[in-house]
């Protein structure tokens, strides 16, 4: 499937700033099923970027700015092909083992209702493989229909407990639970192309199957992701694998807002 | 255990009418000097160094939160060839440190070929995966270590704790000797005792070694404080002071385009090597802690990109961590291919169930210890310890042993230290420092004495009522004059 | 080596809250010997005029308390909840000189920590006996820095400090006259009229002037004098005049060392031009509250101007 991702984010500062450093995490990178075609980062004022990559192998771009800043877009467009691969993550660059993806964050930290829900989805059967599916098909029929939202800053025992967790909530559940279980398990940010269109940025969760490798599961839509889904960035949780973490010196609020496409382009490519 | 087993670094076995004959000057100058000129000595010794503000805080105590480590005026002496075995041993040690953190932040061969458990670095939030893929200039991660090691006899040492990350205490035994000198200029008559002063000059050229680009002229080096209501500020602002070099705090430095400045008076300078007394942590809030208020945004990116030098480096604290270093024995083996030459002290690591069995069967008699802990906080000496205590760590090792090691209870080394009753052995540690470089590794010929005040006491914590001693190096005869304490180069 | 912004910007406000802990000391030193001569009233009036001149008066009114030297003298020497009181400023500078250990000498370290411990452990200014004690006590430690600091090399660090004194002892002398002056001679009473010599000599002691009011005036004590001596004479170290020189010898030594210059420099040189220029007796006829309200006005817009020539952090 070809995919066209058109990413606006635009932060307004009440007052003016004069610096600002952000690291955006916003570019994907290739595997075997997902090729880049083109990318560019963009950026409506004077600043200075830097191509890196941080520890987990994800592709960063620092960002420099100098005030006074009132407001600021970053501007992300790109065009990415995607084969089907039922959710297995095939020829990605991973620096680290996947045994690091074991340790729990404050944002994975699980509990025993959690773990317990964990455990009785998993199931008794002794294929890892479909033990993970059984999984997040039960987070899926447990938390139907949940959004795309900005970060709530709470732990996964915790949003467990809550009325209404957003996808990346569930992403931290499916992880903590895998964790708890002994399965490595990470966060993913990156796009999905469906029906109702993206008002945000998607995240879900990749776990480790032996003698597969990583594979995806997205509990939110209850599927392994397809031939929709573009990876971006994967972290232990989601501030690990944050599209922007930023840092400003100036005082006053800031305002972010968000502007996404994400569109399928003829079937034929 | 008690004191009366103990080999005492002075005395010897024999007690203080018959001390180790290389020493019988001490007890001459010991027996000379009144008692009342003693204990004149030392008070005014703590009366400059409160002058001086060499003060620390004390966690979890608000009311005394400035206060000044108490200094005992009766040397620790190391004779020559003493010194030279304990050198060889330390190097061995830190180039192990510095290699492993290579490997683990890089290659990972020790993991896979299982001389340490995998999962023990992985699952460790010691082990930063925020900079692994990094390779710090001139490959040197530990450029700074503290080694920390109790004796029990002439020639046995035992490592009792790395510390590879921000190793503080280097401006004690600089401010200990200008004491000594400045109050028992004749002990300096006596011995021919090694300058630790030129400690702020090796400092400096470690630093200036390992600055990314050696494109000539002279690298910008700071000291990186977190600010001065730190506990360790006097230190920081000593080093700084004594290298010559800038004092910064994390609002000072900016970084820009991946290249780190100081904001100065005439606008921003170039910094090339950073040695910092902040922990990873609040290093930089972009990719640490985010709700770190002290970091500097984007210094991770320009480490990364090979822009300065941060020292010690990030994610050093794996190879310090108390998990890890019941392994260290394995670990010098494996990068230096010979046994280790200083022994660790045996370590039960009570996430293994036999372990922690002997352990608790054995509370009474073991020291146990935090993985996690320092500061002698979370710490049970079990021959001191009530019966109350004892219960009291029972139920937690039950609870998380993962989190606890144990220890047997050595036969720390004493030295003679001055008493309301006149001199009495007193155990002691001892942290020397060691420097690596792109110019290589060097001892500091001297160190860290710290003393445990209270009789019978094995813990030397200042914040547990601990206090130091000057430590002398011995030099032999033949040592070049440059290389004898006479008289202190640190000026104020 | 370049100076940290940082740096710079502690070493001024070093050099102004001991400047400022030393100024009250001495009203408060100058305050306690006019109460003990005074009537009663007039010991009220003294002690409220010290608030005012410190910018203390809303502050102390908020307490509650009486006006009289207890609680006043307590209140701007020892008391740790306002900012006003010379514990607290000597806290800020010592907070500073630990943000700047590098730049001093061991010498000027120890004259601020020493500072430091005379507050420590105590609660009570006491009587007037010990009230004088601890400002003496002030003052003399103070002047142990000063020395400390004219002992250091002239460097960046030493002007910097002196700089901050010079601009903090402008407003401490522009601060005092102006209160002073309104308190003695209420609206419509003629200057040279019949005076209170004790509150006269207040003023001078407070800016070590006596001797120098003797000096250069031989005639007895006449307030258009003192304020001819307070503005005007540049040999009297605290006149507004010797305040406005110093600033401008210390821009110019710092543009030499350093090479900036700007925007301060241009506003020190305008006011020692028009100081130059300056009659006593003419500021008296046209009034004296609004030349001292423009000049301590001058003299925070100069503040912010070197702030931003130093880039102060």
């Amino acid at each position: 499937m070809r995919i066209a991702v058109e990413h606006l984010t635009q932060y307004r500062f009440s007052e003016p700033q004069s610096r600002l450093v952000q690291m955006l995490r916003l570019t994907p990178g290739d595997t075997l099923d997902q090729t880049v075609l083109t990318w560019r980062v963009d950026i409506d004022c004077d600043v200075r970027l830097r191509d890196t990559v941080d520890g987990f192998g994800n592709k960063v771009t620092m960002l420099y700015a100098e005030g006074p800043i009132e407001d600021i877009a970053i501007i992300v467009a790109g065009q990415v092909l995607t084969t089907e691969s039922n959710g297995v993550v095939r020829g990605s660059h991973e620096p680290l083992p996947e045994g690091l993806f074991l340790r729990t964050t404050p944002r994975t930290l699980s509990n025993e209702a959690l773990t317990a829900f964990a455990r009785d989805s998993f199931g008794n059967g002794t294929d890892t493989l479909d033990q993970l599916h059984r999984w997040n098909a039960a987070l899926a029929k447990r938390f139907p229909g949940v959004p795309d939202l900005p970060d709530g800053g709470l732990s996964a025992a915790e949003v467990f407990a809550a009325p209404e967790p957003s996808s990346r909530d569930l992403a931290h559940i499916y992880i903590a639970g895998a964790r708890a279980l002994d399965v490595p398990a990470r966060y993913v940010s990156g796009y999905r192309q469906h029906e109702g269109g993206e008002s945000a940025p998607h995240g879900w969760a990749e776990a480790w199957v032996d003698g597969l490798g990583w594979v995806g599961f997205d509990p939110s839509a209850g599927i392994s992701p397809d031939e929709g889904y573009v990876r971006v960035a994967v972290g232990l949780d989601a501030p690990g694998a944050a599209t922007i973490a930023g840092s400003r010196l100036g005082q006053g609020k800031e305002e972010m807002a968000v502007d996404l496409h994400v569109d399928r382009l003829g079937s034929d490519a | 255990m008690g004191t009366g087993r103990a080999f005492d670094e002075i005395w010897g076995h024999g007690g203080p009418e018959r001390p180790r004959p290389e020493f019988a000057a001490l007890s001459q100058w010991v027996a000379e000097t009144p008692q009342s000129e003693l204990h004149r000595r030392q008070q005014s010794a703590e009366a400059t160094f409160r002058q001086l503000g060499i003060t620390f805080a004390v966690y979890g105590d608000s009311d005394a939160s400035e206060r000044i480590i108490p200094f005992d005026i009766v040397p620790r002496i190391f004779l020559h060839d003493e010194w030279t075995r304990l050198s060889q041993g330390l190097i061995q040690r830190v180039e192990a440190i510095n290699a492993f953190l290579e490997d683990i932040y890089g290659e990972r061969r020790i993991l896979k070929e299982g001389v340490v458990p995998a999962e023990l670095i992985l699952n460790n939030p010691q082990f930063r995966p925020e900079v692994a893929g990094i390779r710090p200039p001139h490959g040197i991660w530990a450029h700074i270590c503290g080694i920390d090691l109790v004796r029990t006899g002439p020639d046995e040492f035992w490592v009792l704790e790395d510390n590879a990350r921000t190793p503080s205490g280097v401006s004690y035994m600089l401010e200990n000797r200008e004491a000594m000198i400045r109050l028992c200029p004749e002990l300096f008559r006596s011995f021919r005792v090694a300058a630790v002063d030129s400690y702020s000059d090796m400092l400096r050229e470690t630093m200036r070694s390992v600055a990314p680009d050696a494109r000539g002229g002279q690298p910008v080096c700071v000291v990186l404080t977190p600010g001065h209501f730190n506990s360790a500020y006097y230190e920081h602002s000593f080093l700084a002071d004594t290298m010559g070099i800038e004092l910064v705090e994390p609002a000072d430095l900016i970084v820009d385009d991946d290249v780190v400045y100081m904001q100065t008076i005439a606008g921003r300078v170039k910094v090339d090597v950073i040695y910092r007394r902040i922990d990873d942590d609040f290093l930089d809030p972009l990719v640490f802690r985010a709700d770190s208020l002290l970091g500097v945004p984007g210094i991770i990116a320009a480490y990364r990109a090979g822009n300065v030098a941060l020292i010690n480096a990030p994610g050093n604290g794996i190879a310090d961590d108390k998990a890890i270093y019941s392994y260290m024995p394995e670990i010098v083996k494996f990068y230096s291919g010979s046994e280790a030459r200083l022994p660790n002290v045996e370590t039960w690591r009570c996430r293994e169930p036999d372990a922690l069995k002997y352990v608790l069967d054995h509370l009474d008699e073991v020291v146990v210890k935090l993985v996690d802990g320092s500061g002698g906080y979370g710490m049970l000496v079990g021959p001191t310890a009530s019966k109350a205590e004892i219960e009291d760590f029972r139920r937690a090792l039950v609870a998380e042993p993962h989190r606890y090691i144990a220890q047997p209870t050595l036969a720390l080394s004493t030295v003679p230290t001055v008493v309301e009753a006149g001199l009495a052995p007193r155990h002691v540690d001892f942290r020397p420092f060691v420097l690596t470089g792109a110019d290589g590794v060097k001892v500091v010929p001297g160190g860290l004495t710290r003393v445990a005040l209270k009789e019978g006491s094995l813990v030397v914590n200042s914040s547990q009522g601990g206090g130091t001693k000057d430590s002398f190096v011995l030099l032999p005869e033949n040592a070049p004059a440059e290389a004898v304490q006479t008289q202190t180069q640190v000026q104020g | 080596m370049r100076m940290l912004s940082r740096t710079a910007s502690a070493l001024y406000w070093l050099g102004r809250y001991v400047e400022r802990a030393d100024f009250t000391a001495r009203l408060v030193e100058a305050t306690v010997r006019l109460d003990a001569l005074s009537a009663k009233p007039a010991g009220e009036a003294a002690w409220a005029s010290a608030l005012s001149v410190t910018y203390n008066d809303k502050a102390f009114a908020a307490t509650g308390q009486s006006i009289s030297q207890q609680p006043v003298a307590r209140f701007l020497t020892l008391d740790m909840t306002h900012p006003g009181s010379i514990v607290r400023y000597i806290e800020h500078a010592r907070n500073n000189a630990r943000a700047v250990r590098t730049a001093l000498t061991r010498e000027a370290w120890t004259a601020i920590n020493r500072l430091w411990l005379l507050f420590a452990h105590r609660s009570s200014p006491g009587g007037a006996a010990s009230t004088l004690n601890l400002v003496e006590g002030v003052m003399a430690e103070a002047r142990g820095f000063e020395g400390a600091i004219h002992r250091m090399m002239r460097n960046e660090a030493t002007l910097l400090i002196q700089l901050g004194a010079a601009i903090e002892r402008a407003d401490n002398t522009a601060r005092l006259l102006d209160v002073k002056y309104h308190l003695l001679l209420p609206e419509g009473e003629q200057v040279g009229g019949v005076v209170d010599r004790d509150q006269w000599t207040t003023i001078l002691q407070t800016v070590s002037a006596v001797t120098a009011y003797r000096w250069l005036y031989s005639e007895g004590l006449k307030p258009a004098n003192v304020i001819d001596l307070l503005i005007c004479h540049a040999e009297l170290p605290r006149s507004l005049a010797a305040c406005v020189e110093e600033v401008v010898e210390q821009l110019n030594a710092l543009a030499k060392r350093t090479g900036l210059q700007g925007e301060a420099d241009r506003m020190a040189r305008a006011r020692i031009a028009r100081m130059q220029k300056t009659r006593s007796h003419e500021v008296i006829v046209s009034g004296l509250h609004e030349y001292l309200k423009a000049f301590i006005h001058e003299n925070a817009m100069l503040d912010a101007a070197i702030a931003r020539q130093f880039r102060f952090i």
